[in-house]
């Protein structure tokens, strides 16, 4: 659907806590707005983000239309594995994106 | 008859204040220069400092991908020619340049659309498209933390007196010339923002207030709009000229692209 940003640190040491953050570029039209004829701008938003770890949820988000264009999520997870760190975005058109990224722990 | 005085009677706290809170007129001292990020809250420079939070990266990100894509009749991409986009390392800080075949400057858009046409042979997008800021963004990234360095070109000479003739001019409604505010005023505040010496070190950059990336001529459009003054056509000879006379009056700044501001 679009381009995504996402950092999750390489390395972390076992029971760490470690910083998450994830980007995606995305207009979130509220659907309130009027183009330059008058005519209502159809609203088009990312509705949901969810966040896997090893294949298991450990954040998901309900996004809503004051959210602003281009959303950006930080939040932290406990280093527990070497695994997968996935993300996925549904917007209402029911396009999703996803992006991942590995972690190692030691 | 309605007299046009009544309508500007909103903007007089603002005529008000460009008045009263006149800091000197005339140039800003070489060591008084600062970048328009250093005005900015502590958190919104805090995510034009964060490649993971600098939404402006989305665009490098996109611009990226351009470079490496195949197109027009030449069947060629940017880096088919160029190689490595580290090799444009620099470019973004020199520019507007001269070119030599129209005997004109032309800017980093102006240039990057010239290759697509002339060399790519492919439709050079608009220069608002997010394709086009997509490509100027990521080429203008390889020149961050570069210093601004205005060529020694004679030629540029005349176009940088004008850009510093229309920086001086006052304009539109408000008959405010750029310099009343970014010269005279730059450390006074607007409605709230910040008013800067308007320095161009971070474009194309991230503008909370645009939800999207933006170009220097975009941002002075909004300017001469708000002075209510006729904007300059996009890509016109007075906006380039404009551009190199920011660009020389910045000289030595560092460049930030992509720039976040409010
Ligand atoms: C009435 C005062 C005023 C006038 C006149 C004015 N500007 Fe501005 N300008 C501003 C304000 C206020 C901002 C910052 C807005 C913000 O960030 O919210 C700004 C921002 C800028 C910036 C962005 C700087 C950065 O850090 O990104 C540039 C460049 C600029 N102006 C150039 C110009 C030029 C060129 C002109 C004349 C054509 C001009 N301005 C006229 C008030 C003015
Ligand atoms: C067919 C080969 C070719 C292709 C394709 C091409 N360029 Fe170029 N480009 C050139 C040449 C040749 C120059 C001139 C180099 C010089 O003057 O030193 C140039 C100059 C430039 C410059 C100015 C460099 C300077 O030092 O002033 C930029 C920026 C640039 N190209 C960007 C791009 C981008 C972005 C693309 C893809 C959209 C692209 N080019 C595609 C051959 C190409």
């Amino acid at each position: 659907m679009t381009r995504s940003l996402v950092s999750v640190p390489p390395t972390a040491r076992r029971g760490e806590i470690v910083d998450i953050r994830a980007m995606i570029a995305h207009p979130m039209e509220t659907g309130y707005r009027m183009g330059p004829n008058g005519a209502e701008i159809p609203r088009h938003i990312i509705t949901r983000l969810v966040c896997t770890y090893g294949g298991a949820e450990v954040f998901s988000a309900e996004f809503f239309p004051a959210v602003s264009a281009n959303p950006f999520v930080a939040f932290s997870l406990i280093a527990a594995e070497s695994g997968t760190v996935a993300f996925e975005w549904t917007d209402d058109e029911g396009q999703t994106e996803t992006a991942s990224a590995e972690i190692v722990v030691s | 008859m309605r007299r046009p005085a009544a309508r500007l009677l909103v903007l007089a706290p603002l005529a008000l204040a460009l008045l009263a809170g006149a800091a000197q007129a005339g140039d800003i001292a070489p060591h008084e220069r600062r970048s328009g990020s250093t005005f900015m809250a502590p958190e919104t420079q805090a995510m034009q400092a964060d490649d993971t939070g600098n939404p402006g990266m989305l665009w490098v990100l996109q611009g990226a991908g351009l470079w490496e894509q195949k197109a027009g009749a030449s069947g060629r991409s940017c880096a088919d020619c160029h190689g490595s986009a580290a090799s444009l390392r620099g470019v973004a800080a020199r520019y507007p340049a001269f070119d030599a075949a129209s005997g004109k400057p032309i800017d980093l858009s102006g240039r990057i659309r010239q290759c697509r046409s002339e060399r790519q042979g492919a439709t050079p997008w608009p220069r608002e498209s997010d394709e086009q800021l997509a490509l100027t963004t990521f080429v203008a990234h390889q020149s961050r933390g570069l210093p601004i360095t205005p060529p020694a070109e004679p030629r540029l000479d005349p176009y940088r007196e004008t850009g510093r003739q229309l920086f001086t001019s006052r304009m539109g409604q408000l008959d405010l010339s750029c310099a009343n505010c970014h010269d005279d005023n730059w450390n006074q505040r607007l409605a709230g923002s910040a008013v800067t010496q308007a320095h161009p070190t971070g474009y194309p950059l991230y503008r909370l207030e645009w939800q999207g990336i933006g170009s220097l001529q975009r941002r002075l459009r909004n300017c001469m709009i708000g002075v209510r003054a006729e904007p300059f056509a996009a890509g016109s000879e007075e906006f380039i000229a404009l551009e190199l006379y920011l660009m020389q009056r910045a000289a030595g700044m560092s460049m930030e692209t992509p720039g976040v501001r409010p």
